[in-house]
């Protein structure tokens, strides 16, 4: 058995879930013991990452978000957040801080704050097949 | 969303609540944008002590907030800021545009 537990939820990308995406995720990891910290940072990259899917995704109308998280040994938290949506034509440059294609109301700063608040983030994209979201926390191990 | 605001010797004070994302932001925005407009202060505060969460929409209101104030060549302060809210305006680089003061002022 590759991983210890795991759990996977699926919802339409309506706004009023990033709210429950992130508290989920942080309820399945509570398991892991983890610090404020830790859960503040999972937290966030969740949000950043559904958001994501809800903004630029489905520009029309509602689709499907899959959110799959898995607890793997030494205490790594592994989360999955796939959707079949618009896909990212150009992955590098919608990594760039600051670069946005949303309105006024976004900061740009979405994969830039999963990139340095998880120990690992790979995203993949094909136009007209949706975009995967691959990051991994590794948690510090409490006596 | 949730705030409370007040106006005292051309300081506009803005308490925002709560957690701070997608969700909510535009309508943040679009309240203190239009108090920035109605009162025209010197100075914006912007409370973050009842913040207990917020993701990178919280950098687009702090950024509009900004640019609103910098266009009525007025000042914005940040104050109350917990550490997740923090380490989210640290990541941006945020807190080296904006002052940021640990209390109220």
């Amino acid at each position: 058995m590759k991983f210890e537990n795991y759990m996977q939820l699926e919802f339409p990308s309506k706004s009023s879930n990033e709210a429950f995406a992130r508290s989920a995720v942080a309820c399945f990891a509570s398991q892991m013991d983890p610090t404020l910290e830790e859960l503040g940072d999972i937290r966030t990259a969740v949000s950043e990452a559904v958001t994501n899917c809800i903004v630029h995704a489905y520009p029309n109308g509602y689709g499907v978000i899959t959110l799959r998280c898995r607890i793997l040994k030494d205490n790594i938290l592994d989360i999955v957040v796939k959707d079949k949506g618009v896909g990212i034509p150009d992955l590098e440059q919608a990594r760039r801080p600051m670069f946005t294609t949303g309105g006024e109301d976004r900061s740009g700063m979405g994969f830039t704050i999963m990139e340095s608040f998880m120990t690992t983030f790979s995203a993949t994209s094909r136009v007209g097949k949706g975009t995967t979201v691959h990051m991994r926390r590794k948690l510090q191990k409490r006596k | 969303m949730h705030l409370t605001s007040y106006l005292q010797d051309s300081q506009l004070t803005v308490a925002l609540t709560g957690e701070i994302d997608h969700h909510c932001a535009k309508a943040y925005i679009d309240t203190i944008i239009g108090k920035i407009e109605a009162y025209k202060p010197c100075v914006c505060v912007l409370d973050f002590q009842d913040v207990t969460f917020m993701d990178s929409s919280g950098i687009a209101v702090v950024i509009n907030t900004l640019r609103n104030m910098t266009r009525i060549k007025g000042k914005l302060t940040l104050i109350g800021i917990r550490e997740q809210p923090m380490r989210v305006f640290a990541a941006s680089g945020i807190d080296k545009l904006v002052e940021i003061k640990e209390v109220a002022v």
